[in-house]
């Protein structure tokens, strides 16, 4: 609700369209947004740009009155309020278009448009007069939807513009954007540039979430970047360039000691070429990569969180069937016609440390013994006989819980009872133990404590050195720097290129990860 | 709303479904007061109407009998997360099975011949009528709570054409086939015991009820001690770990939905070859339904799946005789009955979860202080 209208501009200078002040969220333990500071001038379109879980989304949910902040202020357009539901958010004039649609399917774009201010029980009236702002927003904006039309039967572009227009008719002139163009077609997403230019000439103040360093550079007049949880820094578009700002996201951070030697290079026991994956709706997550992990050596793979990286581990895997390329494992090729089967990988020697271990490799609600066999449960751990040998899962359990330090070292403890480290090290333990000749490692020390990590590292470059293939994927770039032997970089699905750990540093592949291919590139 | 502190494995396991009962009882005794008599009475009356004249523990376990097929046909498919409430059909169509096997077989073969058949035909039959609903769940993505119930009326439907039509007793009216020859019914506990010499009372137990003690085994075996099991609770538990470890979702769904079929359909070896000799119409009588309150209360594991069973056993066996003692309790009376302990045990049954956890906190905590 809107409190005492005191405008705090000067007379001359408009006021800040949003102002935010010192905002703090938790969920629990975990601070999803620290102190946060923003201003947003009208008229301007303000990118808020920083990796998955920075906080970027909760900060918008907080502003749209989905959360409640914890402490703080909250400004707009010089006045402050108070927003504690969405209605009131869109009474201060703030509206806001999801990154999953709120759309209701089984319902025409009018229906869907006019939900929410249907106005009285009858419903022509409000029918009609939704029908005649529909109209007027198409004339002005060029923003033209057919509105009776099922909301479900358009394509996402079309169901992003009825998001719009149904956020415009309730009158917003804060516009806020979380990820718009995570489901779209490159066409699609510059038909929408064009329509929030269109919107920023009206005077609608446009905040546009994103991770994806492009649409800041393209579409923005300022930015603000976050990384985990706080704001690091406020920049004009114009002065600032994607290095800056993909350093800005990714954060400097001391390079942790890890101890290894030069590395042997063997055979090339993992070779894929050519893999491409493209989505059920079409759009494409990989496309054309093609590259070869030696025995005995660590590739790295740096990128911004959600360029492709996490689709990359799943085809390797054998979990998302590609669409074109083929992989070669230890020598056995799997084409993109072929059955795609975790198994299969499996069977060819192929391990696989998911980068979430809460969604993929763990069962929480089972003991730890049933996860140390979880897709090893037809081998030799469960015992040679047609029943599960109980004693053997534990017994195998306690063995790898003593050889990779998981603690406590109850086989019988139900997972979700471990800490996030011990979690991780027992799905490492598990993997490992397979004695793996490739080894596809997604996020090994994400939310893991920093004694655990040390721990992981030192695992990993133990099996490099015994002659596995290793491929890791990770968002923190000083682990991709001190553990890789040899860093390609991801950017929007495409690999940028790939370097020498020698020839790498934070600059370069800031650079590479703007998706600016070095001279140096192999 | 503060959060719910964790129940301790006891309280879970024995004191709530206590409390549960316990409520149950109570709001019944209020209602048997409210009629005009006396519940302590009428307890006592159940209490030795189930177990204490002669053959009523006979007749107590003989619903038992079913209740533990049904509850374990519930409870095997929620481990993987499936919601079968087909159990009513696939015993139906499971009678049939049973019923085809016996018809056809029992004038010209021995016993033992005909009975194994018998009894793997009922599986049989009620694992083709759950498999259905778990391939279209699988495959098609139609959800098996919808199926299931369709397919009840299938079987019923199914059955009343079959009883009345093509199976009917040649020269007779009602809709139930011949019975079967000697050869295809299953010994009754009686003539079983006088084998060995020892008088018992008649009732209708059988040797089926040893068929569901070695399920409940069965039933044991299988999901903690084999491999299918593994998957089938990994399945349930967390899909996306299972098609991580290169499990076939698709295909644990439609095998579990089968075993939940087999199950049910196992009922009927109590039912038709056990009892009434001829399949008749609506034999399952409810007891698919009744099903689920077992494996909710029983919470998915055979020793409590036995000791719902069990409880429902009595109930069904202890009601009838209220029905015949007291003349203001009707058999409706003894619906209600039923009624509130699945309200109680089954709908509600984390009702008391809250409360009760928070108590055992607090005094946990409150020993602790103590101790410091």
């Amino acid at each position: 609700m809107a409190g005492a209208a005191e405008p705090l501009g000067s007379a001359s200078k408009p006021p800040h369209a949003i102002e935010l002040r010192a905002i703090s969220k938790a969920f629990g333990l975990v601070e999803a947004n620290k102190n946060i500071d923003l201003v947003v001038e009208p008229g301007t379109i303000h990118g808020i740009i920083g990796e998955n879980g920075a906080g970027k989304s909760t900060l918008m949910n907080i502003l749209y009155g989905l959360h409640r902040a914890d402490s703080g202020e909250m400004i707009i357009s010089g006045a402050p309020v108070q927003i504690h539901s969405s209605a009131d958010a869109i009474a201060c004039g703030i509206g806001m278009v999801h990154q999953h649609f709120m759309l209701v399917p089984n319902f025409t774009v009018l229906e869907n448009v006019m939900l929410g201010s249907e106005g009285g029980t009858l419903l022509a009236e409000g029918r009609k007069e939704t029908r005649g702002t529909l109209q007027k927003l198409a004339d002005e904006y060029g923003m033209t939807v057919d509105a009776d039309a099922l909301a479900g039967d358009l394509p996402v572009g079309l169901q992003q513009r009825v998001e719009i227009l149904k956020a415009l008719k309730g009158g917003a002139k804060i516009l806020i954007l979380d990820e718009p163009t995570g489901v779209l077609t490159p066409q699609e997403a510059a038909s929408l540039f064009k329509i929030l230019e269109t919107l920023k000439q009206d005077g609608v103040t446009i905040l546009l979430i994103t991770h994806k360093l492009e649409e800041i550079m393209a579409a923005t007049d300022s930015v603000s970047i976050m990384r985990r949880g706080e704001m690091v820094g406020h920049r004009s578009t114009a002065e600032t360039n994607p290095e800056e700002l993909a350093e800005l996201m990714v954060g400097r951070k001391v390079l942790l000691r890890v101890d290894k030697g030069t590395s042997q290079p063997g055979d090339v026991d993992l070779s894929v070429a050519g893999l491409t994956c493209t989505s059920s709706e079409g759009v494409q997550l990989l496309s054309d990569m093609s590259f070869e992990v030696r025995a005995g050596e660590i590739l790295g793979v740096a990128g911004i969180a959600g360029n492709g990286q996490s689709e990359l581990l799943e085809a390797l895997c054998g979990m998302r069937p590609p669409t074109a390329g083929t992989i070669k494992i230890l020598g056995q090729t799997i084409t993109a016609d072929g059955h795609s089967d975790p198994q299969i990988m499996r069977q060819v020697g192929l391990a696989h440390i998911p980068e979430d271990r809460h969604k993929y490799g763990l069962v929480l609600g089972f003991e730890a013994r049933e996860n140390a066999i979880l897709g090893y449960h037809y081998s030799k751990h469960t015992g040679a006989g047609r029943l599960i040998d109980s004693k053997a899962v534990t017994a195998h359990c306690q063995g790898l819980m003593n050889a990779h330090d998981v603690r406590p070292d109850n086989p019988h403890l139900a997972a979700k009872n471990f800490s996030g480290g011990n979690q991780q090290k027992l799905v490492i333990a598990r993997e490992l133990d397979a004695a793996p000749g490739v080894l596809i490692v997604g996020q090994p020390t994400r939310g893991v404590d920093i004694g655990a990590i040390e721990f992981i590292h030192k695992e990993l470059i133990v099996l490099r050195d015994a002659g596995a293939a290793i491929l890791l994927v990770s968002v923190e770039l000083e682990e991709v720097l001190s553990l890789s032997d040899r860093i390609m970089v991801m950017n929007d699905g495409q690999q940028v290129g790939i370097i020498d750990r020698s020839g790498a540093n934070e600059q370069t592949l800031g650079l590479m990860m703007a998706g600016i291919a070095p001279d140096n590139a192999a | 709303m503060s959060a719910v502190p964790p129940l301790p494995r006891w309280a879970d396991l024995v004191l709530l479904p206590a409390l549960n009962l316990l409520a149950a009882f109570f709001v019944c005794g209020l209602i048997v007061l409210a009629i005009g008599e006396n519940p302590i009475t009428a307890l006592g009356v159940m209490i030795k109407g189930a177990f204490v004249y002669p053959g009523s523990l006979g007749y107590t376990l003989y619903y038992t009998t079913n209740f533990i097929f049904t509850g374990l046909a519930v409870a095997v498919a929620f481990h993987a997360m499936m919601f079968n409430i087909g159990g009513e059909g696939q015993a139906y169509v499971g009678g049939l099975g049973a019923g085809l096997i016996s018809l056809s077989l029992a004038g010209v073969m021995p016993a033992l011949i005909v009975l194994p058949l018998a009894v793997l035909g009922a599986a049989l039959f009620g694992a083709a009528w759950g498999i259905m609903p778990g391939y279209l769940q699988a495959k098609r993505g139609s959800h098996i709570v919808i199926t299931t119930i369709m397919f009840n009326f299938i079987a019923a439907s199914l059955m009343v054409w079959l009883l009345a039509g093509p199976l009917i007793e040649p020269g007779q009216m009602s809709p139930q086939t011949p019975k079967f020859e000697p050869a295809g019914q299953l010994p009754s506990f009686q003539a079983m015991m006088a084998a060995v010499g020892i008088k018992t009372a008649n009732s209708p137990l059988n040797l089926s009820f040893l068929i569901a003690l070695a399920a409940l085994f069965g039933f044991w075996v299988l999901i903690w001690r084999t491999r299918l099991g593994y998957e089938i609770r990994t399945v349930g538990q967390n899909p996306e770990a299972a098609r991580y470890a290169g499990i076939n979702v698709p295909r644990v769904i439609i095998i579990t939905l089968a075993i939940s079929g087999a199950l049910a359909g196992l009922m009927a070896t109590n039912e038709i070859l056990g009892v009434q000799h001829r399949v008749v119409l609506n034999f399952t009588a409810g007891y698919g339904f009744t099903g689920i309150a077992v494996a909710l209360m029983g919470r998915n594991h055979p020793i409590g799946i036995f000791l719902a069973s069990l409880l429902f056993g009595a109930l069904y066996q202890g009601g009838a005789e209220l029905d015949f003692e007291f003349q203001s309790i009707t058999r409706e009376m003894v619906l209600l009955i039923q009624g509130m302990i699945i309200l109680f045990s089954g709908a509600l049954a984390y009702m008391f979860n809250p409360p009760v956890a928070r108590l055992l906190a607090r005094y946990a905590a409150k020993r602790e202080a103590a101790h410091v």
